[in-house]
């Protein structure tokens, strides 16, 4: 099989180029997301010195309330709370979440990690089984796998995540007790170690895997069924070439490319799956620290989790233009 | 790049970013994870505590299992010398209290305890740049100071007679506490503390846990590991208490009942402070008027209350103080009886419309009523109300709404609400009544302004004197038959279920925000596992 060219240079250049003008693109975005975020915490009914109070604000005198509120800096208007957070954000100072009581980039510092483990491992669930199961589905179109495979693709694809989830733990952890319903560890635990996490992962991981899942399969049982239409698969079918090479080396190459696409446009729904997975799991990532913020209209910490998920989505753009550029040279790189 | 090497790249990257984040979660010095035996308990609770520095108000009542206060709760609420020796010496003007300080006690990082502690944490709690929210309480204090390495001097703005209950509040140590920011430092989530308990890890949103301080003053705990975990959702609390997950759990009554059948477990019935009531606004004309005041509080079926929202577990309320605290007056329970409420309200000239709905002079006997939205027992109850007062002629109108939407309306809008300290009969009492804080923030929601009772009031919260406090609170009480600023509704039990497993286990009585202080594991230090001596042969 020959199909792999071995030894092509990769275009590191005009990759580079494509990568430094997104990110040029991306500071105004950035600008005006912030600002928005900053203008809806503003306008939202919620009052951060409410929540920064909690029950002790029941019973706390007028006096001592508004002392937070100006402690908090929440009593200043708008343009200068953001103007503040930026310019402290761009010298590195991130600021301090009044709803955890801690340094926001302690606070992401402590959860990013187990959130980026958890939709990695969700992500590459969705992509690799996505993938699978769609050659095999694209291979025998309108056979049984084909059939119950697209139409559970259907049904998942309108299952919303939290949905699945509570599904997961009523079967998984409730009727057959095999795997743990919650948490990063068990209860009793106080260490934090591989076996604990791995068997704490996979029901979590699972779902929102499979709740992206559908995308994936759907996109390359499409794209490889209409490669296989194509004049290249007939010709290297006319050639003799094996089934297998055919189907991988052929039509399954030309039939990613409308996924490497969706790669980059899934990421935002990733993020949001993720929130409510996270939630629904007690899964110590950002979910908890989002909803919090939000809630309690912990301008810096908000800010923050915004900039990163908005930094994220611009990546998986970047990402999946690269990829395609790099798999169908024609599309180039930005032109 | 083809299709294979792109897969390739994805799997080496997901592949390093797994690995990187085991190696950088994980812990691979510490222990395994040992057996939740006897001398480890796992308990499951609905709130967490948004810091763990005292000095932002974490157990400022106390059973904080990583401070000590000067002073300590006992089982039935009086107070017993904790870091101090003794009781305070209090003056004769009531201005002055002595503390004087147990020798020998140590923070849990080896540094003794000194006065200097303690003169630090008062005056960080009283420093406007300290974000405690909970700093009202100390509202009489007006400084405090050392006198020599072993008593400290706290001096009053004016006298309080329930000061000493405030000194339940956990002592941080300067030399950590003082070194950052007291708001944000890395103290508020890492503590040390004196107590019976040292953190090891907080996983917020899943757990906190604790080991026993092996140097406690007050000797080791027998329990030498525990875990609280926070789960939020009732069911889900239950269902992992049954499968073993969890030794105790707080539970609503419902939930509760499904262990009673268990012999491996005990439940307990907590009496607490806990009150449900209704405002009565000063500033609407229907629910500012006297004799719809008495009239909803006898029109009221408060047992059916208990029995039927609470399934028992509660009890009929008519003012802050509970009815079988000390401090109520015999005497001043209002009976279920709608033919006096219909007496009351037909001699005041609220007659009866065509729709059963009863007006005075022009005015429709008619009020808003609003509850926190999702919370369903306090929704259960402003139903109950609502059917109660239709059935003397008053149209209650039910609404639910977040805090957001109801405080802007608690001066003319009716509201049901919940509160209660345990400890003095002024905590609740002098924030709910007293005229000059009718909406200071949520104190005195209803703007009661009633001047018998703001002298009583004053009298109560300014002597030391035993007796003298008892008649004020008595006349408070009486004040708040003739003139009710609140429909009270119930006191609500917290339930428990626990692992019969230890000798030691009994509440205290509880506050409305029962969190990690409160429950059976309140005095989880002075446990002892069940047949310990038989597993030491």
């Amino acid at each position: 099989m020959t199909v792999v060219k071995t030894g092509r240079r990769l275009p590191w250049a005009a990759m580079a180029r494509m990568a430094g003008r997104r990110a040029l693109f991306a500071v105004p975005v950035l600008l005006v997301v912030t600002f928005a975020v900053f203008a809806v915490a503003a306008a939202s009914p919620f009052d951060p010195v409410k929540a920064y109070a909690g029950t002790a604000g029941l019973t706390a005198s007028q006096e001592n309330l508004d002392q937070l509120r100006a402690n908090l800096g929440v009593d200043q208007p708008l343009v200068s709370r953001w103007w503040n957070w930026l310019t402290s954000a761009l010298t590195g100072d991130l600021g301090d979440s009044g709803v955890m009581r801690q340094p926001v980039a302690d606070v992401i510092g402590e959860r990013i990690g187990w959130s980026a483990l958890l939709a990695a491992t969700a992500f590459a669930v969705a992509i690799l089984l996505g993938t699978a199961l769609g050659v095999l589905a694209a291979r025998r179109r309108g056979g049984w796998l084909d059939r119950c495979v697209s139409s559970a693709a259907y049904t998942l694809e309108a299952a919303p995540a939290f949905w699945l989830g509570l599904l997961a733990i009523w079967f998984f952890a409730l009727e057959l007790d095999v795997l743990p319903a919650g948490g990063l560890t068990d209860t009793a635990s106080e260490t934090v170690t591989f076996g604990q996490v791995a068997s704490h992962l996979v029901l979590p991981a699972l779902v929102l895997g499979v709740s992206q899942l559908p995308w994936f399969f759907l996109y390359v049982r499409q794209g490889v069924a209409d490669a296989l239409d194509e004049d290249p698969v007939r010709g290297a079918r006319a050639r003799g070439l094996d089934d297998r090479t055919v189907l991988l080396g052929h039509a399954l190459r030309s039939g990613m490319l409308p996924m490497l696409t969706l790669i980059g446009s899934r990421v935002p729904e990733l993020i949001t799956g993720a929130l409510l997975v996270e939630s629904v799991f007690s899964w110590p990532g950002i979910a908890a620290a989002t909803v919090q913020a939000a809630t309690s209209v912990d301008f810096p910490l908000l800010a923050a989790l915004t900039v990163l998920a908005t930094a994220a989505v611009l990546l998986g753009n970047l990402l999946s233009d690269l990829l395609y550029g790099l798999a169908d040279p024609r599309v180039g790189f930005d032109g | 790049m083809s299709a294979r090497s792109i897969r390739g790249t994805v799997a080496a990257t997901l592949a390093g970013t797994l690995a990187l984040t085991a190696a950088a979660c994980s812990n691979p010095g510490a222990p395994a994870p040992g057996s939740a035996a006897r001398d480890g308990a796992v308990v499951g609770i609905a709130y967490e505590p948004e810091s763990l520095s005292p000095l932002l108000g974490y157990g400022k009542d106390g059973n904080s299992k990583i401070f000590d206060g000067l002073l300590a709760f006992g089982a039935d609420m009086k107070l017993k010398p904790a870091l101090a020796v003794a009781l305070p010496e209090v003056s004769a003007d009531g201005l002055t209290y002595t503390y004087k300080l147990r020798k020998g006690v140590t923070f849990s990082d080896g540094k003794p305890f000194t006065a200097k502690d303690v003169v630090f944490t008062y005056r960080t709690i009283l420093d406007k740049r300290t974000n405690n929210a909970s700093r009202t309480e100390l509202d009489a204090l007006e400084d405090v100071r050392a006198a020599g390495d072993d008593t400290v001097v706290f001096t009053l703005k004016y006298p309080y007679a329930p000061f000493a209950e405030r000194t339940v509040l956990g002592i941080a140590p300067e030399h950590v506490a003082g070194k950052q920011d007291v708001n944000t430092g890395p103290f508020t989530t890492r503590p040390i503390g004196t107590g019976p308990y040292v953190l090891t890890g907080w996983s917020k949103g899943e757990k906190l846990s604790f080991r026993a301080n092996p140097h406690y003053w007050g000797g080791a705990p027998k329990v030498k590991k525990l875990t609280m975990a926070i789960i939020k959702d009732d069911d889900v609390r239950a269902t992992r208490l049954r499968s073993g997950d969890l030794d105790g759990a707080i539970l609503p009554p419902n939930l509760a009942k499904g262990f009673k059948d268990d012999r491996a477990k005990k439940t307990f019935e907590a009496t607490t402070y806990d009150y449900r009531l209704v405002t009565l606004p000063t500033h609407n004309r229907v629910t500012g008027d006297t004799a719809v005041r008495r009239a909803l509080d006898v029109a009221v079926d408060r047992r059916a209350m208990v029995d039927q929202i609470l399934e028992g577990a509660g009890k009929p309320a008519y003012g802050p103080v509970p009815t079988d605290s000390e401090w109520f007056t015999e005497g001043t329970e209002r009976p279920h009886d709608p033919a006096a409420a219909g007496k009351i309200l037909d001699d005041a000239g609220w007659k009866p419309g065509p729709d059963g709905i009863r007006a005075k002079d022009g005015v429709r006997a008619t009020f808003p009523l609003w509850y926190l939205s999702g919370d369903k027992l306090r929704q259960e109850h402003a139903l109950a109300y609502a059917s109660d007062a239709k059935k003397a002629g008053i149209d209650v109108r039910t609404q639910a709404g977040t805090w957001e939407v109801i405080e802007p309306r608690m001066k003319t809008d009716a509201v049901l609400a919940g509160g209660g300290s345990p400890g003095d009969p002024d905590f609740d009492q002098y924030l709910l009544l007293k005229s000059s804080l009718g909406g200071d923030g949520f104190n005195n929601m209803a703007w009661y302004d009633n001047p018998a009772v703001d002298k009583a009031l004053d009298q109560g919260r300014r002597t030391d004197d035993k007796a003298a406090r008892k008649a004020a609170y008595d006349t408070i009480q009486r004040e708040l038959v003739k003139n009710p600023g609140y429909t009270f509704l119930t006191h609500i039990d917290h339930l428990y279920v626990l692992n019969d497993s230890w000798d030691g286990p009994v509440t205290q009585v509880e506050p409305h925000d029962h969190g990690l202080a409160s429950g059976p594991w309140w005095n989880v230090e002075d446990w002892i596992p069940k047949g310990a001596e038989d597993t030491k042969k």
